[in-house]
């Protein structure tokens, strides 16, 4: 019979977070996406709630207002932060990447109307991919602040277009691209008639499928060779990393990833899109969200996203909740002062962002009830 | 023709014939000569030391061996034929490896990550296969973890080796970087200054590291080095290097006699 | 076709050399205000490594608060002393709150912290201010608001008066900025601060009295080029978007040197003036002054990374 052992040692059963004895005998385990058990199962509970419960208990209004735009703007920060968090490769000019798949998909679905909608979506990011790289040659001899800068002349110069390019958009009088009603397997997933359920399901279906695409790539080779260029680009190309080629992958992966989330921002949101959405306060955006959620990290993307998604949002209810009348417009400004006020209050708390907040508190809970 | 047979030291180790020659290396930078006139050889098994006072040019002479700089004049010749300039990169593919003089580990990332960074020259998976992690990445990644494990044991540093680099100590950086271009398996191993800044105990260490790299693996090694204990207990033969000249080249006890080389080290005029 | 880019704009130009100088002209006043915002970019940086993204919004903040402070009754110039004490405070402020906690952070880092800045003063300024279009009290500060027309080989040139102040008061600045920092005490400090951190450190230049009066500084340039801008074009929050012009500049120029900021500035001034008319409006449709400076320097830059007037970057391993 086991003695029972008294005192502050009784408490190890109280441990919720208690990854030792969780133990490794492969290599292949420990590559493992989620090799602490307490994680997967925090995961599990994630996705039964994105995938189960939210539908069923959302109402029309969160989805539009908070389900799907934090979805769609995570993966836009996603696409971003492979190419700034990752590689290193400072860029400003997301939006204009977002509009380029965008008004791929545009046209796609308005000269082939036979093709299925999610199909015209994934392959709007071919085209945005492409111009990224074109638009990525430049950072093979320019670096830092002056790329950043460079990324600019993108940023402007597609909007430029997006404007004077009239086959764009079809010609159309107003210079605005409307959705059309369409359809898959009978069921109507963008446009007018399209229910805001479906959409949901399918921004989420393939913002995870994109996402697991996304966590392959930056832990393997591939995202090594980034972050090595990232952290050293001399002593990268010194131990064999093809640096033209590590960057013009980083912008290809990169802009795929945001053209994509681009066709999905219009497509299953917004339902309509003029080019000066695609301007920069968009492109900051995404940058801040890829900032306070966390430069390097996936997850980070939509932390960031709840948070920069979600706060007018609770800035528009708590007032009114409270009783205290603040004009909307005056709400909307102290958002902004607000975004403005995190980004430095992380930078100087935690320049790793929410995700790297998300690590610490993790290990306290990995210890907890004890203090180490 | 140069001479291409082996032979066996005191110890047993078996050197084999010419590996990377310089011939004639003279490395400008505007006005300034960095290096003029330099040739020498290093063999294959050996240990090669580059000494000489600072500002020799030594450090040049090593990015000119691993392609950063390229010489403006003279060649390199490489495994029998003549190097044309290449890139880094390539030369790194080549089986060129080398530690820094201030430690260039990439911050961002682990030590194992750091290491595994080093097999990237010995995988090449397709950007396909990566996203999706089937197949070859899959496989790939397995077993290049499993040799980057076995470098691990070898220099001791299996508990670090999920710490972010940034955070460990001068003299384990110094060893993940060691590690690094061990995993590249290189046919030769370039160490700039791998002894700075250690004290006794951390310079026995490396030198066991060194020796042992060289012995069970049969790896060439160049090392530039300040600490002339080291160079003489280690080292089979040294190139001595002052104000971009070579003024001596030879075994250590050959050299340590060589009234040049004792001038340079004690600033005489010449 | 080729006619229409090589040959058409040109014989264009010749044809009517009145018109042209009227566009270079409205070029190199545009050109002197990006220069005056590239001038404060550079200040900064130079004294700090920190890339000021929040310069054009301080010229923004600048503006609105003389008008402001006009529109409450305040005497003109009384409003100009007032407001530079407001940017002075600002300074402060900003050294205080983010520099200070941030001393040390990589480049990028200091560079976001700007960009958060940047939304802060924006927010709060709509909130203070409210956005509406403001008229900028030119008259009142005593520019004279006329015209000069001249008559070039029997064309016409007119020159706004409130423009050639405009280029008259900046150059008098940078001559003013150049003197300070060549020939006194707390200008070599600025300098050898930039030169290096740590050896200004350890001679006894406190870095905080530096940055503080850097970005006072900073906030001088602003509030000029707002006036000056304002009376162009009025004062809103619209202004903001021109600053980012200035980025090309740098660019340009280079973030270190000043005469680099003064020439890039004229240069894109005038030469995406000269693009707009020439080509931008009879071929493509117009308003591309909006990225021409960019790609500009874009090209440029593929050519020669370290800019114009910059030093070849060597690299080190």
């Amino acid at each position: 019979m086991e003695p029972r052992i008294p005192g502050r040692l009784g408490e190890k059963s109280q441990m919720l977070y208690r990854t030792a004895g969780q133990f490794k005998t492969s290599y292949e385990a420990d590559q493992a996406l989620f090799p602490v058990r307490q994680d997967a199962l925090l995961l599990g509970v994630i996705l039964a709630f994105a995938w189960v419960i939210f539908p069923l208990t959302a109402s029309e209004f969160t989805f539009q207002t908070l389900l799907i735009p934090i979805l769609i703007y995570a993966l836009a920060a996603m696409g971003l932060n492979i190419l700034t968090g990752y590689a290193g490769q400072l860029s400003l000019g997301t939006a204009a990447f977002m509009g380029v798949g965008a008004y791929a998909c545009y046209k796609m679905v308005t000269l082939m109307p036979w093709m299925n909608p999610v199909v015209a979506i994934l392959l709007s990011g071919v085209f945005s991919a492409g111009v990224g790289v074109a638009f990525g040659i430049p950072s093979l001899r320019i670096k830092g602040f002056y790329l950043a800068i460079a990324t600019l002349a993108a940023q402007f110069f597609l909007v430029w277009l997006f404007e004077k390019w009239a086959w764009l958009y079809n010609y159309n009088a107003s210079g605005a691209i409307q959705v059309p009603n369409l359809e898959m397997f009978g069921v109507y997933v963008a446009g007018p008639q399209a229910n805001s359920l479906v959409q949901y399901y399918v921004v989420l279906a393939i913002v995870s499928v994109m996402t697991m695409l996304c966590i392959n790539l930056t832990r393997g080779n591939l995202g090594r060779t980034w972050k090595a260029t990232r952290d050293m680009d001399i002593a990268a190309e010194l131990i064999g990393i093809n640096l033209m080629k590590s960057k013009l992958t980083a912008f290809m992966v990169s802009s795929y990833v945001v053209g994509v989330a681009g066709a999905l921002f219009v497509f299953m949101w917004r339902g309509a899109a003029e080019p000066n959405l695609f301007d920069i306060p968009l492109s900051f955006r995404i940058l801040f969200i890829a900032i306070i959620g966390g430069l390097g990290s996936i997850l980070g993307n939509y932390l960031g996203a709840i948070l920069i998604v979600g706060l007018p949002v609770v800035l528009g209810i708590v007032p009114a909740a409270l009783g205290i009348p603040i004009a909307s417009a005056t709400v909307e400004h102290i958002n902004v002062m607000m975004v403005g006020a995190l980004i430095v209050f992380f930078l100087i708390i935690e320049p790793h962002g929410l995700a790297q907040l998300w690590r610490l508190i993790r290990e306290k809970l990995i210890i907890w009830p004890f203090p180490h | 023709m140069k001479d291409t047979s082996g032979y066996i030291t005191p110890d047993g180790r078996q050197i084999g014939g010419t590996l990377m020659e310089m011939r004639n290396i003279t490395l400008r930078f505007g006005g300034v000569v960095a290096i003029e006139d330099i040739s020498f050889d290093i063999r294959e098994g050996e240990i090669r030391a580059i000494i000489g006072p600072n500002g020799a040019g030594k450090s040049s002479m090593l990015n000119i061996i691993s392609g950063f700089y390229t010489p403006s004049d003279g060649e390199v010749w490489y495994k029998g034929s003549r190097r044309p300039a290449m890139k880094p990169y390539e030369v790194a593919r080549m089986g060129v490896a080398r530690t820094f003089q201030n430690i260039a580990l990439f911050e961002g990332m682990t030590v194992l990550d750091n290491v595994m960074t080093g097999r990237l020259t010995h995988m090449n998976a397709g950007i396909l296969s990566q996203a999706l992690w089937w197949g070859k990445a899959r496989s790939e990644e397995i077993d290049n973890r499993e040799i980057v494990e076995k470098v691990i044991d070898f220099l001791e540093i299996q508990n670090i080796r999920k710490t972010p680099v940034g955070r460990l100590p001068y003299g384990l950086k110094k060893r993940v970087e060691l590690a690094r271009a061990l995993a590249a398996e290189p046919s030769i191993l370039l160490l700039d200054e791998p002894m700075a800044g250690m004290n006794v105990e951390e310079k026995e260490d490396m030198s066991r590291f060194i020796l042992d790299v060289n012995d069970e693996f049969g790896t060439t090694i160049a090392l530039i080095e300040h600490d002339m204990g080291v160079v003489m207990d280690i080292s089979d033969r040294v190139v001595v290097m002052d104000y971009g000249k070579k003024i001596g080249d030879g075994t250590p006890d050959a050299v340590r006699g060589n009234q040049d080389v004792i001038d340079a080290y004690l600033g005489v005029a010449h | 076709m080729l006619n229409q880019i090589f040959v058409a704009p040109f014989i264009d130009m010749i044809g009517a050399p009145d018109f042209l100088l009227q566009v270079l002209w409205e070029g190199l006043v545009s050109g002197i205000l990006y220069a005056l915002i590239a001038l404060g970019f550079v200040l900064i940086y130079r004294s700090s490594r920190i890339f000021n993204f929040a310069q054009g919004i301080m010229v923004v903040f600048a503006a609105l608060t003389l008008v402001g402070l006009h529109a409450m009754g305040v005497p003109a110039w009384v409003s100009v002393g007032l407001t530079l004490l407001v940017m002075f405070g600002l300074a402060l402020v900003i050294e205080r709150v983010v520099l200070r906690p941030l001393v040390g952070q990589p480049d990028i880092i200091l560079f976001m912290a700007t960009i958060g800045i940047t939304l802060f003063l924006i927010g709060f300024g709509e909130i203070i201010f409210g956005g509406e279009n403001k008229v900028m009290i030119t008259e009142e500060l005593g520019i004279p608001t006329g015209s000069v027309m001249f008559e070039p080989w029997g064309g016409l040139l007119i020159l706004e008066q409130k423009d050639i102040t405009a280029v008259i008061v900046a150059a008098l600045l940078v001559v003013a900025l150049l003197l300070f920092l060549n020939r006194t005490r707390m200008g070599r400090a600025i300098r050898a601060l930039g030169d290096d951190h740590q050896a200004a450190l350890s001679v006894g230049i406190s870095l905080q009295t530096i940055w503080v009066l850097v970005w006072f500084i900073a906030g001088i340039i602003a509030l000029v080029t707002g006036i000056a801008w304002g009376a162009r074009a009025g004062v809103s929050f619209a202004l903001e978007v021109i600053a980012y012009k200035a980025l090309p500049v740098l660019m340009l120029g280079g973030l270190e040197s000043i005469s680099g900021a003064i020439i890039g500035g004229l240069m894109i001034g005038m030469l995406e003036k000269l693009f707009e008319i020439y080509w931008g409006q009879p071929l493509l449709g117009g308003n591309t002054e909006t990225w021409f400076a960019f790609v500009l320097a874009l090209i440029v830059l593929l050519f020669r990374p370290q800019g114009l007037f910059g030093e070849k970057i060597i690299e080190r391993v």
